[in-house]
C-alpha cells in the first residue's frame, strides 16, 4: 500500500560540507541518501528510523532509508531529502517553459519495503 | 624541519552567494591550514581543496596532454549543429565572458546554472521590475528582514551575522534588538531559531500567501477562511501586513522555496510585486538569495554580453532569448542538443533523469577541479585550477558588487580561462580551415 507525500529536497550543512571532501565520499553519500520524514507519520505508517522506504513517482523509483524529523520541522505528508543524485532521480525534465524543472514540492508516494 | 607559512588576508571565499571577503587564510606548504572568519562551509571549501593529482585533460576516459584535450574539444564545437555551453556560476568573470564568446562562434546556446535556480526570478525581474538595494544597505537600514523560502542558517551560514540581522547598521546602532526578523516557509528549518516570528505555510501555498499580502498591504478586506488556503489565520497575515508598512526599510530575502516551486516565476512576481508595493508606503526592498560564489557574476556578464541573463541561442548570429526552449534541462530533455560543454557545474549528478539520460548520447567537455560524476562522462574532461583559491579575478556577491579574488595556492592547473581562450582560439582556427575549404 502507498501514501502520497510532498517532497521537498533542499540544501543541508553537511551536504555542503561533504560536496568539499567529494561526491563520491561516504560522507555526501549518506547526508544526501536519507529521507526525512516527520515522527507523526513515522508512528502513524510504523515506519522505524533506518526502515527503507520506496518513494516514486512518473519519473523514478528509489529505495532509501529514513530518518526521523526533528520535532516541528516537517509537517505531515512532508519528506525532506537533501539535494543530490538520488532526489535527482525523481525530479521531471519538463521545465513549463522555464528553464526550472520543478525541483521542490513535487509529489511521491512511499510504499515500505 | 621548518614549514613554509604564509597568510593571505582579506581573501574572498566563493561557496556560495554571499562571497565573503574577509577571510584570513594561512597557508602551509600549499595548503591551507587555516580558514579564519569562514563559516562551516567556507572552511569546509579552504581545507579540503587539494591540487588534484589527475592529468590535465582526458579523452574518453584515458589522460592526454592539454592540447590534445583543446584539440578534440574545438572539434566537437566547431562540428556541432546546436551544442550548448552551461554552467559558469562557479568561475571567474573573466571566464565567464570567453564561455559567452565561444557560443557566439560556434552558433550555439548559452544558458547558466541560474536556469535551475532563479532563473523564474530573472523572469519575474522582466515582468516586474526590481526594488532592489546593496546587503550594505541592509546591514545599515533593514529594520525588518523578511526571509522567504530559503534557509540561510544551512546554505549562507555569514548571511544573519555580516548582513541581515546581527550587525550594528548607521540607522540600526543596536543590531539584532533594532530588527524583527520573520521567516515564511513549509519547513521549520534551523533559519527558525533567528527569527522572531516563524510563519509555517502550507506547502505549494507561497502564491497565495503573498498576494494576500498584497491585498492586505492595499486595505483590501479579506475573509478569515483564507487560512484553509494558506496554513496562517488572517490575524496573522495583518499583522505581518502591518509591520511592513510601518518599518523603516523593508527587505525580503527569497529563494528557491519560491523558484522551485509550482509557480516558479509567478510566485517570485508576486514577491517582488509586494516589495513593489510596499515602497508607497515606506522603503522596501527584495533580494533573491543566490546559491554559487559567481552565479550572479553568470547573469551579469551573460547580460552585459548578450541582453539576456540565461537560455540564450546564437543560431541565427544574434542572441535571441527563450526559456523553455533554449535553457540546458530542457535541451537536454528533450534529446535536441548535439554537443554540450559543462564548466564549473556537474548536472550529470543534480539534472533529472531524462536529461542525465541524453549526457550519455553525445559528445561532452566538461572543465572542474574535481572528477566530478558530469567529468567522468565526458569525452574531453579538463582538470582546473579553483577559482579564489587558485586563480585571481573578479565575481559578484548576491546583490551585483563585484569582488576581486586573492588566490592562496599554487596549482599545476590552467584556469577556466585559459582553457576556454585556447578552445575558442582552435574552434576560430577550424572555422577559417572549413570556410578556406568551401
Amino acid at each position: 500500500m502507498s501514501e502520497t507525500f510532498i517532497m521537498i529536497p533542499g540544501r543541508t550543512n553537511k551536504q555542503g560540507t561533504s560536496l568539499n571532501v567529494g561526491k563520491d565520499s561516504a560522507e555526501y553519500q549518506e547526508e544526501t541518501g536519507l529521507v526525512q520524514i516527520s515522527p507523526e507519520d513515522m508512528e502513524r505508517l510504523s515506519i522505524n528510523e533506518g526502515d527503507v522506504v520506496r518513494l516514486s513517482n512518473e519519473t523514478g523509483i528509489i529505495e532509501i532509508p529514513c530518518r526521523k524529523a526533528k520535532k516541528d520541522e516537517l509537517q505531515e505528508g512532508l519528506l525532506f531529502m537533501a539535494y543530490g543524485p538520488m532526489s535527482s532521480q525523481l525530479m521531471a525534465g519538463d521545465t513549463h517553459g522555464t528553464g526550472m524543472p520543478t525541483s521542490k514540492g513535487f509529489d511521491v508516494d512511499l510504499e515500505i519495503v | 624541519m621548518s614549514k613554509e607559512l604564509k597568510v593571505v588576508s582579506n581573501a574572498t571565499c566563493t561557496f556560495c552567494g554571499c562571497v565573503c571577503d574577509d577571510m584570513e587564510l594561512t597557508v602551509e606548504d600549499n595548503r591551507i591550514t587555516k580558514a579564519k572568519n569562514a563559516c562551516v562551509l567556507g572552511k569546509a571549501w579552504f581545507l579540503n581543496h587539494d591540487a588534484e593529482e589527475r592529468p590535465e585533460a582526458l579523452i574518453e576516459g584515458k589522460p592526454a596532454s592539454f592540447e590534445e584535450g583543446v584539440e578534440r574539444a574545438g572539434r566537437i564545437l566547431a562540428d556541432a549543429k546546436y551544442p550548448i555551453i552551461y554552467g559558469l556560476s562557479d568561475t571567474t568573470s573573466e571566464a565567464q565572458r570567453v564561455a559567452v564568446a565561444i557560443a557566439d562562434r560556434v552558433g550555439g546556446c548559452i544558458d547558466t546554472t541560474t536556469s535551475v535556480c532563479h532563473g523564474p526570478s530573472g523572469l519575474a525581474f522582466q515582468g516586474v521590475g526590481e526594488v532592489t538595494s546593496s546587503l550594505g544597505e541592509v546591514k545599515n537600514r533593514a529594520d525588518l528582514v523578511i526571509f522567504w523560502g530559503c534557509n540561510p542558517a544551512e546554505s549562507h551560514p555569514r548571511h544573519f551575522t555580516k548582513y541581515s540581522i546581527m550587525p550594528k547598521g548607521m540607522f540600526v546602532p543596536n543590531g539584532r534588538k533594532d530588527r524583527t526578523v520573520v521567516l515564511v516557509d513549509v519547513r521549520k528549518t534551523k533559519s527558525a531559531a533567528a527569527a522572531d516570528i516563524f510563519l509555517q505555510i502550507k506547502p505549494k501555498r507561497d502564491f497565495e500567501v503573498l498576494w494576500a499580502l498584497r491585498a492586505l498591504v492595499k486595505g483590501v478586506k479579506l475573509d478569515a477562511s483564507i487560512e484553509q488556503t494558506t496554513g496562517i489565520s488572517l490575524e496573522q497575515m495583518e499583522e505581518l501586513a502591518e509591520r511592513m508598512k510601518s518599518c523603516k526599510f523593508g527587505v525580503i530575502f527569497f529563494g528557491m522555496g519560491l523558484t522551485m516551486t509550482r509557480g516558479k516565476h509567478l510566485n517570485t512576481a508576486a514577491c517582488l510585486s509586494l516589495a513593489r508595493d510596499l515602497n508607497r508606503f515606506t522603503r522596501f526592498t527584495a533580494k533573491p538569495m543566490r546559491g554559487h560564489g559567481n552565479v550572479t557574476g553568470a547573469d551579469n556578464v551573460v547580460a552585459w554580453q548578450t541582453g539576456y541573463q540565461f537560455g540564450i541561442h546564437f543560431g541565427r548570429g544574434y542572441p535571441r532569448f527563450n526559456p523553455g526552449e533554449w535553457t540546458t534541462v530542457d535541451l537536454l530533455s528533450r534529446g535536441e542538443t548535439d554537443a554540450a560543454m559543462f564548466i564549473a557545474t556537474d548536472p550529470a549528478s543534480n539534472f533529472p533523469q531524462a536529461a542525465r539520460n541524453h549526457m550519455n548520447e553525445i559528445p561532452v567537455i566538461c572543465l572542474d577541479p574535481k572528477n566530478s560524476m558530469t567529468a567522468q562522462i565526458a569525452t574531453v574532461a579538463f582538470t582546473t585550477a579553483t577559482y579564489g583559491i587558485n586563480t585571481p579575478g573578479t565575481v559578484y556577491r548576491m546583490d551585483d558588487i563585484p569582488i576581486p579574488l586573492r588566490p592562496a595556492l599554487e596549482t599545476p592547473h590552467r584556469s577556466d580561462q585559459e582553457i576556454l581562450e585556447a578552445i575558442l582560439e582552435r574552434v576560430k582556427e577550424l572555422q577559417r580551415g572549413l570556410a578556406a575549404t568551401a
